[in-house]
């Protein structure tokens, strides 16, 4: 792709049923669009979940996937975000030998703590911007992570 | 009403008002076949192939306007049936397909003859369901017959387990649809319309770009009375040939990669692009950035996706070609076909200077001749399929068209095997029409069982095999592009053509003159059976003119100057 490439933030409101997330995936993976990330969830007291995919493209192809996901028979509403607040949620875990007052004040930091201590391990969460929980992740690398997990970004418009 | 899932299928086929079923059963469907056995409100049509079923009743759906219906088994005869449902897609043909899966308790065992039918078809349908209730069937019919034939229409597949067409529940087809996702918009933005027809008054060389859409919206007799009011030429895609009659004086003829010297060139000079029910495919195209680059485009189309996908609308106008023709037609008072004069005039000296014509030159008779003469012989009383090749391409330059469903060709997937089975189902639609089918040596063979279906149910279509011993259009690329590698393109080894029609009870004719093919044509149309008419053709003949792959499409290779006819 030659154009400019940009991350956008896509919400799509589809209907509850099987198959259809697999419907949205193969879209992207058949006509080539990319996933940085994909959250799911059920939208409360509806038969409607809410997508909320993370991607890349040149306003073209951003316009294409827009259409596209619009085209399927399942999908209720298509919202390409502009002007948004974006969440992601992240949960390492440490090995319990590491500076844990270090660590604790680093998760206040990215709105998060110490949710768990174990015999060997504690994991910690944040929840923050997608841009800050990278942030927090380059940062604690110097306390030996084990393991990390993230959620994939979720975003509502302002 | 209470009953069985396979009753719900029949009927909801006869609430539809479905006349022909075409299809192939199978363990998992037998249960619908039992109904299909006791019931005479529709005929069903047993293709010799799943493949030749869907293409059937693409056929059927081409020439019909109406919905084709097909029925397969589940495994093996639904992978089978793949490269139609594909095929459909891409051509946006209304279809609702109907497969047997294995019970709901083996699904995800592995259990003979399952297969993921509804993954597999998910790209290259319209929509698709996995029925788990016989309680939701009368809904989900009622649905994809919906959702197949309005807004793009296109083909809907609906898998059903055996134990649910065994199931009994209540069936009542008069529910109201409420598919709260799917509103396709059908009237176009009124102000949009008045802006493209302002800027339509203003161009000084507009052209009307014709495509597959208007035959779906059923509004070729509509974009015939615009194109009339208004006195712009047009050029037509593949898809859109019998829009306008091949005698319209408007009609330059078809673009693109076989196109004409004087569409291509006319698209590469105007100033405004009005395209109806188009898509912008590739093979029409060429470069894109180098097509129709002095033109602003109006682009209406159904599909909002098709929108300003590869070339940018200045003029997007989203809905029914058909409702937006009929307001524009009310609307361009103001548009003077004399404007256009001397636009039409640069056109016709684009066509004067390279007509599209061909040379009769060689021993044996020239394909293109063979396609004239069936035109000259049968004109409108004939509906043409084709398959995939260079008589593809030639019947497409050459036949003259007169109306739309005329014309039914494999376009977005080229599907080799298409023609024989379409133009069964072409004649079980509409069978006053005399029904060829123009094929090449290659293809035939790849769906050549349908002798048996045409023999069996008295089909009489006419296989014109254009023989050039060659896959031939793989075989100009070859000459033209590979140094004349003819790498596994020659056909020289062969079939008797005659007697494998005979094998079957159909009719076979070899033929190498013109005298001969006059008369075996005449006999075929008497005989009224299926027929194979192979014609010995020019085996090195090339479709010209020529856009190589990727080029522009005012840079077109051209037929030689030589003496023509
Ligand atoms: C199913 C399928 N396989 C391969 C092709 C590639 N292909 C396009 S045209 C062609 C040659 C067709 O040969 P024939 O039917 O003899 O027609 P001709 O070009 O000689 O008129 C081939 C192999 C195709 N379109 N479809
Ligand atoms: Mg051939």
């Amino acid at each position: 792709m030659t154009e400019n490439s940009e991350r956008r933030v896509i919400s799509v409101i589809v209907v509850n049923e099987a198959s259809v997330l697999s419907r949205i995936t193969n879209l992207f993976s058949g006509r080539g669009y990319n996933i940085t990330s994909l959250t799911v969830a059920p939208i409360p007291e509806s038969n409607y979940s809410r997508l909320t995919i993370v991607t890349s493209g040149s306003v073209r192809v951003i316009e294409q996937i827009t259409k596209q996901l619009h085209k399927l028979i399942p999908v209720l509403k298509v919202y390409e975000h502009a002007d948004l607040v974006e969440k992601e949620m992240a949960m390492v875990k440490f090995p319990l030998s590491e500076n844990l007052s270090d660590i604790d004040v680093l998760c206040r930091a990215y709105n998060g703590k110490i949710v768990n201590v174990g015999e060997n391990v504690v994991i910690v969460m944040v929840a923050d911007e997608p841009k800050r929980v990278d942030n927090f992740l380059a940062v604690i690398k110097k306390y030996n992570p084990k393991e990390i997990v993230r959620s994939g970004a979720v975003a509502l418009e302002r | 009403m209470q009953m069985s899932g396979a009753q719900m299928v029949i009927e909801a086929f006869i609430a539809e008002g479905v006349d022909t079923v075409f299809g192939y059963p199978g363990g998992a469907i037998m249960n619908v076949y039992d109904e299909i056995y006791k019931q005479d409100k529709f005929h069903h049509i047993l293709n010799r192939h799943e493949q030749a079923s869907i293409h059937a009743a693409e056929g059927y759906a081409k020439a019909s306007g109406k919905v084709g219906v097909a029925m397969i088994t589940s495994g093996p005869g639904f992978t089978n049936a793949v490269t139609g449902l594909a095929d459909a897609y891409m051509d946006s043909v209304p279809m609702v397909v109907v497969s047997g899966q294995v019970p709901m308790s083996l699904i995800g065992t592995d259990g003979f003859q399952e297969i993921d039918a509804i993954g597999i078809s998910r790209p290259c349908t319209k929509h698709n369901y996995l029925v788990t209730d016989a309680a939701d069937l009368p809904r989900v019919l009622k649905e994809a017959f919906y959702i197949a034939k309005s807004g793009r229409p296109g083909p809907v597949h609906v898998d059903i387990p055996k134990d649910v067409t065994a199931q009994i529940a209540e069936f009542n087809y008069d529910v109201e649809l409420n598919l709260e996702t799917y509103k396709p918009h059908t009237k176009g933005n009124p102000r949009q319309i008045k802006k493209a027809l302002e800027a339509i008054a203003k161009a000084k060389r507009p052209l009307f770009y014709l495509g597959g859409g208007i035959i779906n919206s059923n509004a070729a007799y509509e974009v015939r009375e615009l194109v009339h009011k208004t006195g712009i030429p047009a050029v037509e895609t593949l898809m859109a040939r019998g829009v306008l009659s091949f005698d319209d004086e408007l009609l330059i003829s078809m673009l693109g990669m076989h196109g004409s010297y004087a569409a291509n060139m006319a698209m590469s000079e105007t100033d405004l692009v009005i395209g109806l029910g188009v898509r912008f495919d590739d093979r029409v195209t060429g470069k894109l950035s180098e097509f129709a680059k002095n033109a602003d485009v109006i682009h209406v189309d159904i599909d909002p996706a098709s929108i300003s996908k590869l070339v940018n609308a200045d003029f997007p106008i989203v809905g029914d070609v058909k409702n937006v023709v009929i307001e524009m037609l009310e609307q361009c008072e103001h548009i003077y076909p004399d404007n256009y004069a001397s636009w039409r005039e640069t056109i016709n000296n684009f066509d004067a200077l390279h007509p599209l014509t061909f040379h009769e030159d060689s021993e044996r008779l020239k394909p293109q001749w063979v396609v004239k003469r069936v035109g000259e012989l049968l004109g409108d009383s004939a509906n043409i399929s084709t398959d995939v090749g260079q008589h593809q391409m030639w019947a497409a330059q050459f036949y003259p068209f007169t109306r739309p469903n005329q014309w039914i060709t494999s376009g977005g997937l080229g599907t080799m095997g298409f023609g024989f089975p379409a133009a069964i189902g072409v004649k079980v639609a509409v069978p006053e029409k005399t029904s060829i089918n123009f094929t090449g040596d290659g293809s035939i063979l790849m769906n050549v069982q349908e002798l048996m279906t045409a023999v069996e149910k008295k089909i009489p279509v006419i296989n014109i095999i254009l023989n050039n011993n060659f896959l031939g259009m793989v075989r100009q690329w070859q000459t033209l592009f590979y140094d004349k590698r003819h790498s596994q393109t020659d056909l020289s080894v062969q079939p008797d053509f005659v007697k494998l029609a005979e094998a079957f009870g159909g009719i076979g004719y070899r033929v190498t003159t013109k005298e001969e093919f006059d008369a075996a044509l005449k006999d075929a149309v008497e005989k009224n059976i299926v027929a194979f008419i192979e014609v010995i053709v020019e085996r090195f003949e090339n479709v010209m003119p020529m856009v190589p792959s990727g080029g522009s499409l005012f840079n077109m290779m051209l037929l030689e100057k030589k003496e023509t006819k």
